[in-house]
This record gives structure tokens, sequence and C-alpha cells, in this order.
């Protein structure tokens, strides 16, 4: 079976993408993938802090449960962070939706093996954390079904089989303050510049 | 003295007082009285971590949807830290944090020391600015500044309170 293509996967995620819809990307390819679906105010590409993406993500959803806040991060960020899936299980916020483009390599850094190339299964790591969501995901018919799930409530975990090819770079601002300042300007008005 | 407020009592109230709505912890002894007057108020909101860097990150998140965070741990917590407050720094979010400390006066325990002693440093290098108390009446003020000057300034702001404060564990000797 062909497996899927991280900027397509992406794309289909993001597009449409309505307003409700807070979107946070682990280091490295996964925030090169959201910013090729179109930068917007409402993503945070992180540019560092490996690990801490679903915590990243746990924190928003906390903060904003009226909005779907979705996690789109690698299976070596993942890896890194690893004891935040049961930190998210424990929480249970139906707000957030974790999907883990694996690649099953370390992209960045010259396509070093990941656990999940020996074997590792994310989802099901997931499923023992309490995400009664969680699934595994081989085509873009699956794909299809996860997105439209972002609609409704409910917290989801979706380990997507993407082949191992790097694409063009596709950069976000690297200002971590900028990208901060613009989102909560965007999610909260510039009022929250004033507030103390 | 009996009458006197525990410093857990005050630093809840500034809690309540300065809008924290959610309150990030790995437990420690020190920290027992103040995890539950959080787990008891409705609120805040409470998160219980698997490991110190969780915090950091949760408060990025937090902050990104415009809500204040605190995050509680013990001193050898800031060690596994270290390269999460990169973030904080990069992005300037306020985070104070509240740092019960091990491996310092008294301690029994030398596997705690070298963290303990090199848990104001290691916070300075990564740009968290501190205060250490040392006396019971101090960690109420001291907490207070942290606060405000976290959320004021945007900045990651630590009050590490000393064993001299908490009392060593003695592991019954």
């Amino acid at each position: 079976m062909a497996l899927l293509h991280r900027r397509k996967v992406v794309a289909r995620l993001l597009s449409p993408r309505g307003d409700d819809l807070l979107v946070v990307a682990g280091l490295g390819a996964p925030a090169w993938d959201i910013t090729s679906a179109g930068d917007h105010p409402l993503n945070f590409p992180m540019w560092g802090g490996m690990g801490g993406a679903l915590a990243v993500g746990l924190g928003l959803a906390l903060a904003q449960p009226e909005k779907r806040i979705l996690v789109i991060t690698g299976d070596g960020e993942l890896l890194m962070g690893l004891n935040s899936l049961a930190t998210v299980g424990v929480s249970q916020p139906t707000n957030l939706a974790i999907v883990t483009l694996d690649n099953e390599v370390y992209g960045e850094t010259g396509k070093q093996k990941t656990h999940t190339g020996f074997g590792v299964d994310l989802s099901a790591v997931a499923a023992s954390c309490g995400f009664q969501n969680s699934s595994i995901i081989t085509s873009y018919s699956e794909l299809d079904n996860f997105t439209q799930q972002l609609g409704s409530d409910g917290l989801m975990f979706a380990q997507v089989k993407v082949d191992a090819e790097s694409d063009q770079l596709v950069l976000p601002p690297r200002d971590g303050a900028l990208l901060k300042n613009r989102f909560r300007e965007s999610l909260l008005g510039s009022s929250c510049h004033f507030a103390n | 003295m009996g009458l006197e407020k525990h410093w857990s009592e005050t630093v809840f109230d500034l809690i309540l007082d300065q809008d924290i709505s959610l309150v990030s912890f790995v437990p420690d002894a020190g920290l027992s009285q103040l995890i539950d007057l959080c787990v008891a108020h409705d609120a805040v909101q409470t998160v219980r971590l698997t490991s110190e860097e969780e915090g950091v990150s949760l408060a990025m998140g937090s902050w990104l949807g415009g809500k204040k965070s605190l995050l509680l741990m013990q001193s050898s917590g800031v060690g596994n830290c270290v390269n999460m407050l990169s973030m904080l720094n990069t992005c300037q979010v306020p985070l104070p944090m509240i740092v019960t400390m091990r491996g310092d006066w008294g301690e029994f325990n030398p596997w705690q020391v070298p963290m303990g002693q090199g848990t104001e440093s290691v916070l300075k290098e990564m740009g968290v600015t501190t205060f250490k108390a040392q006396r019971d009446d101090e960690v109420g003020e001291f907490a207070e500044g942290a606060i405000r000057l976290a959320f004021n300034t945007y900045r990651a702001t630590a009050v590490l309170i000393g064993q001299r404060i908490l009392g060593a564990k003695t592991f019954g000797r």
C-alpha cells in the first residue's frame, strides 16, 4: 500500500479551514507543512521545544474550550514527549486532536530511523493512555473521515503513515514573540495587549 | 504564631487575586498543602504532570489561549525543564514558578545535592528571574513580586523555597 504524503495530508486537514481551528505544529517538517498549507495567525509553528507540542496543545485546549485545537507533529517529536499522551489522557480535553505524521525517521537530521521504524505503535500507546478515538491512518479516505470528525467534540489521536520524502522548505516566521502575539491578537483581539 | 497563615494559603490567595486559572504540578511534600488548595477550588484548573517540562509548554499553550498559569515543582524538576524554558524566553511568555528546594539546608540524601545546589544558577542561565526565600514570612511577599513581575513583563520567574523553611527530609534519622 502506498504511503500518504505529508503535505497532501496537512492540506486536507487545513483546507477549508474554519475560524474555530487553532493549530500547533511540532518543530521541523510539521511546522513547514502547516505553513505550506497557508501561513495563518492561528498557527503556532514551533521552532524548538522538542517534545513539547502536545503540552502546548493541552494548555491551549484548556484555555479555549470552545475552539478545536489541532496538534500536528512528527513521530520523533512525539516520542520525545511520549509521557504527554498520559497527561492529555488524564485531562481528557474533548477539543484536542493530535495528528502524528509518522515517517519513521528523523527527517531534519539525516533520516535516521525513529522507534516507530522499529515497530513502536503510537496509536496503541495513545489508546492505553485513555484516547478512546485513536487510529492508524493509511489512506486518504480514512484521513477525510478523521478530518470530518474534527468538527464535533472528542479527544482524538491519529498516527498517519507518511512517506519519508523531504519537501521544499516553506518556513514560517522565526520570531517567537511575533508568532505568539499575532496568535493572541487574532484569537483574543487587540485588547489582549492592554490587559494587565 | 499558630494563628499566622501558612505560606501555602498566602500563595493560593495570590493565585485567585491574580486570575491565575491554571496550576500545573509535579508533587512535592513541601507543596502538598498548596496543591490540595488548588485541586479543591473550582476557579483553578489543575494539571498533574509526569515531568516538569510539560508544565513549561503547557504554560505556552495556556498563554496563547489567554489564560495565566503557574507551575509548581521540586528543585530536581528544574533540571527537567531546561531546554523547554528556551521557548518562554524566545516567545516572551510569562510563567511564575514555585520551586521547593531539596539538596539544600539539612539535606540527608546526597543524590539530591548536585541539582539542588545548581537549581538557582540553572534557572538564571535560562533567563528565569529568581527569588530565594529562607524565612517563612518571605514566601508570600516573594511570590507576589514574582507573579507580578512575570505577568507585567512577560517573563519566567521562580520563587525558591529553602529547606530551612520546609524542613529537611530526614528519612527517620
